[in-house]
């Protein structure tokens, strides 16, 4: 498929960037009620919230400038699988507090990394977006910062249930820093960011962390997962989609 | 048809004096939200601009139809749009805007340097009780009832406080 020119490939690129925080922002949203602790329930679906409102911000733009004039329920509510760009590492289900403060740790750092570089984007909306998340994601960092300190550097328990969640979100972190063509074109334009080029900056920061809390980062993986940008999905990203869009598709047009 | 409507002067305070949905001590105007306000006199159309405290703030929703419908009361059309940058800081909040938050129960945001790096670093910095005034106090949680919110205590009278987040 030729890469798309101009508003499209601009288009193509920030459905990317909104993706990741839409699909993190419904994972988040499914520990309400399930935390640890109440204020931990208060703290993720927060942090939902946050990211939810940077795909909003989105998503009305994208559908401008693929000219589909999409709204953004229409990105939301009314796409498949295989339309979908975020990175896979957004899409994997639930696995216990300690995976999720590991994910967020990486995911909070890459955007807060992403959203910096973005200020020098020719695109006035992301710079806009940008902008406002980047100070909302050093809280998302700091939250995920502070749970990997105490965990990693807590009881023998907590200290090994973490360096497992280390583990087991390292090959999902690849599909970050990749540099796919879309992102690559759109870098050349002038719009988006190289995902390459926040590598360095934020394995840097995670490895202080990573080591302050006492835990280790983890050699490569024996597999990385490959083709979020692209659209292609792992198992549990359609559960995801049927849950959000049940409602939006069972019932069209509904209100409340 | 002619339309009727009150003086620009009279709309432009009436916006900014709708309170805010979570904070109803607070106007948006006291919150620094509203960018600019601008009646037109030969179109009837009040031109607001609101900008969100956060991304994915739920009130905003509720901002913008309250600011509709006090537009329409005083006989304007109302158009108003959603303006992200430049991003919203607590800095935009006013002087009086603070008062009303310590009098309220919650501590209002304290000062954060220009252009710098916002500072998340967990109790080091001092928010005073806004019940006894100790600045012995400690975070419970950073993410409070509200995005813009956190949780402390005050170690001195023992109240738990909600804080307005410097962001």
């Amino acid at each position: 498929m030729p890469l798309p020119t101009g508003d499209r490939l601009a288009a193509a690129y920030l459905l990317g960037i909104a993706d990741d925080a839409m699909v993190y922002a419904q994972r988040l949203g499914e520990w309400l009620t399930n935390a640890p602790q109440i204020e931990e329930d208060m703290a993720l679906a927060n942090i939902s919230l946050d990211l939810l409102g940077q795909a909003r911000g989105l998503y009305p733009h994208i559908g401008i400038l693929d000219g589909t004039g999409r709204s953004e329920d229409d990105f939301a509510m009314l796409r498949d699988e295989r339309e979908w760009r975020n990175v896979q590492l957004v899409e994997q289900s639930l696995a216990g507090f300690g995976f999720e403060m590991a994910r967020l740790l990486w995911f909070s750092t890459y955007q807060a990394e992403l959203y910096a570089a973005a200020s020098a984007s020719s695109d006035e909306t992301f710079r806009g977006v940008a902008a406002k998340a980047v100070k909302e994601v050093a809280y998302h960092h700091d939250h995920a910062r502070q749970w990997a300190l105490r965990l990693g550097d807590g009881t023998e328990e907590s200290h090994r249930r973490m360096q497992e969640a280390l583990e087991a979100v390292l090959p999902f972190l690849a599909e970050l820093f990749e540099d796919d063509p879309v992102s690559v074109a759109a870098t050349e334009a002038g719009v988006g960011v190289l995902p390459s080029s926040l590598h360095d900056a934020v394995v840097a920061r995670v490895t202080g962390i990573v080591e302050e809390a006492t835990l280790a980062l983890p050699n490569d993986s024996m597999w990385r997962s490959r083709g979020g940008r692209q659209g292609v999905h792992s198992a549990p990203m359609g559960y995801l989609l049927a849950e959000m869009q049940h409602l939006a598709r069972s019932h069209r047009g509904a209100t409340w | 048809m002619t339309r009727t409507h009150t003086a620009p002067a009279y709309v432009e305070a009436a916006v900014g004096a709708v309170p805010d949905p979570e904070i109803p001590v607070l106007t948006i105007a006291d919150l620094g939200i509203v960018r600019s306000v601008v009646a037109d006199e030969s179109t009837g159309v009040v031109e607001v601009v609101v900008t969100p405290t956060y991304s994915g703030c739920p009130a905003m929703e509720a901002i913008t139809a309250h600011v509709s419908h006090v537009c329409r009361s005083a006989g304007w059309e109302p158009r108003v749009t959603t303006r992200l940058s430049p991003a919203w800081t607590t800095d935009w909040m006013s002087e009086e805007g603070k008062d009303k938050l310590r009098r309220f129960g919650i501590a209002p945001p304290t000062h954060t340097a220009a252009d710098g790096p916002v500072r998340v670093t967990l109790g080091r910095r001092l928010v005073e009780c806004p019940r006894c005034g100790s600045t012995d106090t400690v975070e419970l949680a950073r993410f409070g009832s509200t995005a813009c919110k956190a949780l402390r205590r005050c170690e001195a009278c023992r109240e738990t406080f909600d804080e307005f987040k410097t962001l």
